[in-house]
């Protein structure tokens, strides 16, 4: 029978590890002296709670995610090209002409990836917003895009910044809205390309429907994949989202057919047809040339020249032929839907209460979610404050994600991280790379999706390596030119293919100094005591230099 | 009698498949891995427990060549003069010229460089099917890569992979070394609910882990002794990871002990032969190989393309004649996203096109042959008028080797690939019966 003492801290437990990534040293006894429904308040109104300083200075000097697409675009990715078109006139088209002029240019970019990556794990890491953190990461595999395609290497993070981050517990609609008018989003989904056929501006690259974005916005983004909508309703939403895309490169057409002997995917790499493109081409008449159209900097554009005007029937309602107002109003209509509401619903409670979900809940959650016209706040307290979220019998229940198992192991231990390559590999190598992942539907929260003995190997590995202090995370993050130079070597950051080099040595020997080896019972403290028997055991009979180490592996541990 | 078999296995992490070239030995290394890694096992085990019949005992392995390789200079229509108008610095010289094609059926020759591989289509057991590929027009390598792997072009929401829903669709347990990935991680192909075995290569696959330490796994095998779902994953990577590294050892201290010359590739067979027939548990098996995406200098006999094809050939002979008896029950298939346009370009090279040819080799193949329908190179019948087009959707040729080669159902093979095209009948008989 379990103690009224040992109750409370379960239920503390509980709200660390599932409004955050677990508790960071002290956590445990905030929240335990403020009580954690309180926790639970504060958490739902980010707002509240204080940033230190530091960390605010820390997430601005990651200068990149706050950048607007098209800044990032003409710092970033223009050298390449240029330094590519260069290459290309002087050597003839030689390949390894190209790769070494546009090298420094590619190693420049990845700066982009690295900080959104580290910008978002010093967030979950340190940041005292824990549930803004939460919602941030879920929204965005909501909303999934992978940084591997093209023009999202360098978009990704600002996509977060701005579409995400914001939005993540006010109406739904918002963030929908903010996700549909991203360069990033209708880049990953092909809606940029998404062009009425006999338009004045269809032609070449765009010359006809793309349905991508319109199926995965029904099927992913709001009703669900059995919300009731037909192949007719995709191809009615496809038509409606025309002209939804990406600022030309100069006046007329979006783009033109391919000239023979194009470009491959080294250097600018997928970009021989997009339209920024054109800026390099042999007409120059891009942004801010004379004659140019205004563009918006955060780089959406409505091509009306390649939108259909005709009226539309979709989902049931009559969408008069009005330009960009048609997409704003079927936004409105899938936002407001009941199947979106119990789409939303279930997912947030599989990634808060239980992979399978009671049904009951979702069933109150959708309610709300419609009572309040879809504010996600609201929808939170409903399912924080439900008797299912606090049943005991879900505590310690969710198998933790790679995402999740790393970040939860920095944060227990408490060590400030300055190389983050040791973090994001891990999950790399455990198959969740940050960014990284190809499929609109993003990663699965699942026990099935992530228990398996080759992941038990890396975890343990990993746990031990952090556990003995034999992780550099306080190394400088990159090593200095071999040629002594002052430019440092970026490595990739997201693996392209789910390939790439994952290279973490887990073993000793292979770092210099390393970081501070976590103080097992310091550690145990920050875990609020809470092991079973069999742990504890284990914990005691093993030499001290392995307590941290067993307690970041432990079966409680892997869960949250 | 029966093999009680095992896995062995899931090692390192980390580096491994060279995303732009490979060598021969490179290949070999991981032809020979991936012979070593099923050993027979004394010890019982919940995923050996399933009986070894005749067809649990036949494997697939998936080559895919990602980058787009250039069909029509692997397996080269020579008998079309416009194959010769549209590549005048490329094409492959015709046969008894110095470094010309070797001739496959009269109409068709393959890459010299390629000429490894004739002892197989002499044989009969090697076979292409020709103008295969997506029926998705994307010209993208992520996406079209991204279709070829999940199996379901067009859609993008599918979250597994075909490789995997293969072995998924075999009722019973699975265990961890059914199937395997040569690459630093899994990739979309083999990505799914089936448990995969994922191997790094060369140096990085010794790497000590923690996890090898005697006083760290005693420490863990404490924390880990339930029957609970977490534990027993801890287990099964345990002892397969233990098992690997030992193998990998001795594999290794045997490669190291011949001098690195061309010499070593007879080591290689040699060290693949005799690993080979203790081999069961394995079914399914991926590596890619990159290289491929020949927009510049793609050579014709040699150059860039060419200095590729060899050592794939190389490798490749080279597996089947180690794979021994087992290559009876073994079918290869090579891929590539799509093609590559029909016209060379400005800079001695291809770029993106659409069809293709696929590869297929293995005892259960009716090879020799050039299966397919070529629908020819002249303008009218060039897809979009540019590149060879797509008459044999590539999931066809999986089809049958799914059907008459792992002996699945049409219940299996629609859930490997749902809403998958009718049969075309270009590959009847691929596959011996």
């Amino acid at each position: 029978m379990e103690s009224a003492g040992e109750s409370k801290r379960d239920r503390i437990l509980h709200v660390l590890n599932r409004l955050g990534f677990g508790p960071r040293p002290g956590d445990f006894e905030r929240v335990s002296a403020m009580g954690p429904e309180r926790y639970v308040h504060e958490q739902l109104h980010p707002e509240s709670i204080a940033i230190p300083g530091d960390l605010t200075e820390r997430v601005n000097e990651y200068r990149t995610i706050h950048m607007s697409p098209l800044a990032l675009f003409a710092e970033y990715q223009r050298p390449i090209m240029e330094a590519r078109r260069d290459a290309k006139g002087e050597s003839g088209g030689d390949k390894g002409a190209i790769k070494d002029a546009t090298k420094d240019a590619r190693i420049q970019q990845r700066i982009v990836m690295r900080e959104a990556v580290e910008a978002r794990l010093l967030r979950a890491i340190e940041g005292p917003r824990q549930l803004q953190e939460v919602m941030t990461a879920f929204w965005f595999n909501h909303f999934n895009i992978f940084a591997g395609k093209g023009l999202d290497n360098i978009w990704t993070g600002a996509f977060e910044e701005t579409a995400i981050r914001p939005h993540t517990m006010g109406k739904f609609r918002t963030l929908l809205g903010a996700t549909a008018h991203h360069p990033a989003m209708l880049f990953y989904l092909d809606n940029w390309q998404n062009t009425a056929p006999g338009s004045a501006g269809a032609k070449g690259k765009f010359e006809g429907i793309n349905e991508n974005y319109a199926r995965e916005l029904m099927e992913l983004h709001t009703l669900g994949v059995n919300g009731g909508y037909s192949q007719a309703d995709v191809i009615a939403l496809a038509h409606i989202l025309t002209g939804w895309g990406l600022p030309k490169g100069g006046g007329g057409g979006g783009g033109g057919n391919r000239r023979p002997g194009g470009e491959g995917m080294q250097g600018a790499g997928m970009l021989k047809f997009f339209p920024f493109g054109r800026l390099m081409g042999q007409r120059r008449q891009g942004f801010g040339r004379p004659g140019a159209p205004p563009v918006d900097p955060s780089g959406f554009y409505f091509d009306a020249q390649r939108h259909d005007f005709s009226s539309k029937n979709f989902l049931g309602h009559r969408i008069d032929g009005g330009g960009i107002a048609e997409g704003e109003h079927a936004l409105d209509i899938l936002a407001s839907s009941a199947a979106t509401a119990t789409h939303l619903s279930f997912k947030l409670a599989q990634y808060f209460v239980a992979d399978d979900p009671p049904k009951a809940l979702v069933s109150r959650m959708a309610d709300r979610y419609r009572s309040t016209d879809g504010e996600i706040r609201a929808v939170l307290e409903t399912m924080f404050t439900s008797a299912e979220f606090r049943d005991p019998r879900y505590y310690g229940g969710k198998f933790k994600t790679p995402y999740e198992y790393v970040v939860s192991c920095a944060r227990a231990t408490g060590v400030p991280v300055s190389n983050y390559r040791p973090l994001y590999g891990t999950m790399q190598i455990l198959g969740m790379p940050l960014y990284g992942c190809q499929t609109p539907n993003g990663y699965a929260n699942t026990q099935d999706a992530w228990l398996n003995p080759d992941a038990m190997m890396t975890r343990l590995s990993f746990a031990t390596a952090l556990g003995s202090g034999n992780l550099p995370l306080e190394n400088p993050p990159f090593e200095e030119a071999a040629d002594g130079g002052a430019m440092r070597r970026e490595p990739a950051v997201v693996p392209r293919n789910g390939g790439g080099k994952v290279s973490i040595k887990f073993d000793p020997g292979a770092h210099g100094p390393k970081m501070t080896p976590p103080d097992p019972a310091q550690l145990a403290a920050t875990l609020g005591d809470y092991f079973t028997p069999s742990t504890a055991n284990a914990v005691e009979a093993s030499p001290t230099q392995l307590r941290a180490p067993l307690i970041l592996g432990s079966p409680e541990f892997m869960k949250r | 009698m029966q093999k009680e078999l095992q896995p062995l296995d899931r090692c390192a992490r980390c580096s491994a498949v060279p995303a732009t070239s490979i060598s021969r030995r490179a290949f070999l290394r991981r032809a020979a891995i991936l012979s070593a890694s099923g050993i027979v096992l004394l010890s019982p085990h919940a995923w050996a427990a399933r009986s070894l019949d005749a067809s649990s005992k036949r494997r697939l392995i998936v080559v895919f060549l990602r980058g787009a390789v250039d069909g029509l200079n692997v397996v080269v229509p020579h008998g079309e003069p416009a194959y010769y108008d549209a590549r005048p610095t490329i094409a492959i010289g015709r046969m008894g010229a110095s470094d010309g094609l070797v001739d496959l059926d009269g109409h068709f020759g393959l890459h010299p460089a390629l000429a490894p591989l004739q002892s197989q289509w002499r044989e009969g057991t090697l076979a292409f099917v020709h103008a295969c590929g997506s029926p998705d027009p994307t010209r993208s390598h992520f996406d079209a890569q991204d279709f070829m792997e999940s199996g379901t072009p067009g859609i993008k929401s599918t979250q597994d992979g075909w490789l995997n829903r293969t072995l998924a669709v075999i009722p019973g347990t699975h265990g961890p070394t059914e199937a395997l990935s040569l690459g630093p991680t899994v990739p979309r192909i083999l990505s799914g609910k089936a448990p995969v075995a994922n191997i790094a290569l060369g140096r990085a696959a010794e790497r000590p882990m923690p996890m090898d330490r005697p006083v760290i796994e005693a420490a863990f095998d404490r924390l880990y002794s339930g029957n609970d779902s977490i534990s027993r994953a801890y287990r099964d990577g345990r002892e397969a990871r233990k098992r690997l590294m030992s193998e990998l050892a001795d594999d290794m201290a045997q490669a190291n002990g011949g001098a690195p010359s061309p010499q070593g590739f007879s080591d290689d067979t040699d060290r693949l032969a005799r690993l080979i027939g203790r081999d069961p548990t394995i079914r399914v098996a991926f590596m890619a190989l990159g290289g491929w995406d020949t927009h510049v200098s793609e050579g014709a006999a040699n150059g860039q393309l060419a200095g590729h094809l060899k050592p794939l050939g190389e490798g490749l002979a080279s597996l089947a004649k180690s794979l021994g008896p087992s290559y009876q029950d073994t079918v290869i298939m090579v891929i590539s996203e799509f093609g590559r346009t029909m016209h060379e370009n400005g800079n001695g090279g291809t770029d993106h096109g659409h069809g293709n040819v696929m590869w297929v080799m293995g005892g259960p193949v009716k090879g020799g042959k050039v299966y397919g329908k070529w629908p020819g190179l002249s303008p009218g019948n060039l897809y979009q008028e540019r590149d060879l087009a797509v008459t044999t959707d590539f999931r066809e040729p999986i089809a049958a080797v799914l059907r008459s080669h792992m002996e699945f159902s049409d219940s299996q093979i629609d859930r490997v690939f749902p809403g998958h095209p009718r049969s075309s009948g270009h590959v009847d008989g691929l596959i011996k019966v």
